[in-house]
Parts: C-alpha cells; structure tokens; sequence
C-alpha cells in the first residue's frame, strides 16, 4: 500500500463519522523506485490532506525534511517535488494493520494489500 | 419490490424422480430429461453458481495470467473503456479499477500512463496481481460495501466484467438493489466533479440493466449505455457509461461495416424511466409488437390474416 492510497483511505463502516485518516501500524515498510511524473505528483498535491500525509510519513520514520505545511509555488520546485513522489509513491507498506481513529477497528494489511471487507451490519 | 424476485438461485442439478408405470411415462421422462438438460445448461453464468470470492479460486486465477483468449478479450475490453472514459490527452491520470482482479485493466492503464488502485474481492485474484508485479496499489474489498475512499479523489472509473456480480445475492442478508445504491452513491462522492465511470457488463435480461440503471441514477449519476457490435451475438459487448456531476455526450457505439448507420445503438437515460426491449433482440411475447410481429409472418407465408385495426393486441382486462 503506497501512501498515496493510504492519504485517500477512510473507513467506510456504517455510522462512522470521522473514519479518517487510518492510523498506520507497520511492520514491514518497503522503498521502490518508481520513475518521476512532475506533472501527476503537482497535480495531486492539491488533492491530498497534508497533515495526514505528514503524520503517515512519521509513523513510517521516511518524514525526511517534509514541511509539515505545503509551501505555496511548489509546482516549479523540482527537489519539493521529488521528495513528494519518494514519500507518495515510493514508500510502500507490505505488512501492518491500518486503525480507525474514531472505532479503533482494524483493518489488516498483508502482502501489500489492506484487506477493507466489511462484517455483517458494518 | 422484493429482493427475492432478482435473487438468483444457485445452479443445482434438478432432481428429477418419476415413478415409470406406462410407456406414455416414458415420453414424459424424455420430455423431463430434455427440460432439465437444457436447464443445466442454461446455467452457463458464472455468478450463478458461486459467489465471486469462491467461483475466483487459485484454479480459475490462473486462467487470468494463462489463458491467451482471456488475456487477449480482458485487455481489448480495457482498452475500448479507456477509449470511453475520454480522459484529457497526455495527462498521467488517478484511476479507480473496479473488480481489477488479476490486473489485466490495471496493466492497460499503466501502459496509457496512468496511476490506478484496484479493487477486488478475489485474494486469489488480487495474489495473481502480486505476482504479476501490476504498478497499481491493490484493495481487497467488496464492492457493494461501498468504496473506502475520500470523495473526489479520483478522475475516473473504469470496471471490466465485474458489476453483474452485484445483480445477485449471494448470502440471505444481500439485498442487490441496497448493494449497487451503496456501491454507486460512494463511487459518485468519490470522483471527482466531471468525472466519468466506464463498466463493461454482461448483462443477463433487461431487468437486470433497468436495476442497475435506477440504482445508478438514484446515486446522481447521468449517462447511457453503448452498445458495441450490436448485431454480432458473439462480439456484442455494453459499455454503460456514467458521467459524475456534469452531463457528457454519450460516445458512439462500434459497428461492423455491413450495419445501417442509422440505427442507434445506444440507449441514453436522463431522469426518465424507459422500458428495455427485451435482451435477445426480439420483442416481449404476446405483446402488442409480438402480435404485430407474428401477423405480419403469418401474411409473409400466404396465410389468411384478419387485418390490423385500432384494436389489434389492444390490452384487455385481466379477466377476459
């Protein structure tokens, strides 16, 4: 599960309110190499909660001198850009469970893939 | 409208005990056989012998990664969504693979450029994708528990053979029609303004496509059906094609050469209720088209015909 994902998963059970973002609890973090799209990762960060993206990149010890604000005319910074798409799409989480803030229901990840099934009723 | 009358039930071997005690039960028997055989083999859908999560075993993932006919049909599919999704050129775009299974979409969409995260019930499935390596991140999660995203996160939607799965129950608590609400208003919120959703179906009947249509419109969406190569049984593939927030123009269906271009292949839906004709290309029997139909086939053979008049398969009374 790359964070990207991660930024726009919530918990989707019935009566939850604030089932984001989903606290990571990680036991195996992987890096790839994934090459460099300027042009997709400017157009996302507008899209992204960055607080919740800051706060994931801590949880996974990769936060790597983010800013914890997102810095006005980041589309022509290239290096700003470049440490987004390490953080977005690069840090990968194999093993873990993710947490729902407001439940506390865990939803666990194996193989890379958060397993979001529902039980009867949720 | 209760959920029983579109819930399928399960393929079983129908038990078929006749006590023989004449020659004339014999002829019943073979009539009865015949009944049954072509009931077995009516059963050919596979959402009607197995939930999705058990009928996609490791044995029928492997198909995904090994068969070349699957893999080819998969991926000229995936690609005719693409086509449909009318996404601005040269823009790597965030996508939503719905049922991605296997990640023969998902690979598709990779090629074109774009980042996608695909959704499937499937482990089975999902592990082909593993080891296939796709570049998209991978969901297990059920479609009509609703989508675990944010709302606008994504620029559009596409989904291969997957949503029929929703037209049946597959446990006593199901209910389709709750399950596509709930799958389609969550994909609404989570589009993002102007976006639209692409689903290659196989549709079983009209009823099928009239449910998934209303529940698809209850959510907000607009849209149509395309209809590509409408006169091939064989090649004949619907795209139903939902735009999220801002009304579009419905692309055109693909025809073969030999077709009048002048017959529409699609079928577009606004905030009106249409009645689908039926699946295989004739009409409902004992309609007033029916009636109109069989009469003119009648004349055609030379047989004497009353003729049509305002009172030609006019509706009766119930009781008449």
């Amino acid at each position: 599960m790359k964070l990207l994902t991660h930024n726009m998963l919530t918990s989707h059970v019935k009566g939850v309110v604030k089932g984001y973002p989903l606290v990571i609890k990680a036991t195996e973090v992987k890096v790839n190499e994934l090459e460099f799209n300027a042009q997709f990762v400017s157009r996302m960060i507008p899209k992204l909660e960055w607080s919740a993206l800051i706060q994931a990149a801590e949880w996974l010890g990769q936060s790597q001198d983010l800013p914890s604000t997102l810095i006005p005319n980041y589309e022509k910074d290239e290096d700003f850009l470049r440490k987004v798409h390490r953080i977005l799409l690069e840090v990968e989480v194999i093993e873990g469970c993710l947490q729902c803030p407001e439940s506390g229901r865990e939803f666990p990840i194996s193989k890379g893939v958060p397993n979001m099934l529902l039980d009867e009723g949720e | 409208m209760t959920s029983s009358a579109l819930a399928r039930p399960r393929c079983c071997t129908p038990h078929v005990l006749i006590q023989l005690q004449s020659c004339c039960d014999l002829k019943l028997l073979l009539v009865t056989g015949l009944f049954s055989l072509s009931f077995i083999m009516s059963c050919r859908r596979p959402e009607h012998m197995a939930p999705p999560e058990v009928y996609y075993n490791e044995e029928e993932a492997k198909k995904y990664s090994q068969n070349s006919r699957i893999i080819e049909i998969q991926t000229q599919m995936s690609e005719r969504a693409v086509e449909l999704l009318s996404l601005p050129e040269d823009q790597a775009c965030y996508l939503l693979d719905v049922g991605c299974g296997s990640g023969l979409s998902g690979d598709h969409l990779s090629e074109v450029g774009h980042f996608w995260v695909g959704v499937d019930i499937s482990t089975a499935m999902l592990d082909v994708a593993l080891r296939r390596e796709v570049e998209g991140d991978l969901v297990l999660s059920d479609m009509g528990q609703g989508m675990p995203f944010r709302p606008g996160t994504f620029d559009g939607c596409v989904s291969i053979s997957a949503l029929q799965w929703l037209c049946n129950a597959d446990k006593k608590t199901h209910s389709p029609p709750k399950r596509l609400y709930r799958f389609f208003s969550s994909l609404y919120s989570t589009l993002a303004r102007g976006a639209r959703a692409v689903f290659q179906i196989y549709p079983e009947n009209s009823e099928q496509l009239e449910l998934i249509t209303a529940q698809a419109m209850k959510a907000g969406f607009t849209g149509g059906l395309v209809v590509d190569y409408p006169n091939s049984s064989k090649a004949k593939k619907f795209f139903l094609c939902l735009f999220a927030g801002v009304s579009g123009v419905l692309p055109k269906g693909l025809e073969s050469e030999a077709t009048d271009r002048s017959v529409s292949s699609q079928a577009q839906f606004t905030a009106q209720r249409s009645r689908f004709k039926n699946m295989k290309g004739k009409s409902v029997k004992k309609s007033k088209d029916w009636i109109v139909e069989k009469k003119e086939r009648r004349r055609r053979q030379g047989k004497g015909v009353r003729a049509d008049t305002k009172y030609t398969g006019r509706h009766r009374r119930p009781h008449f």
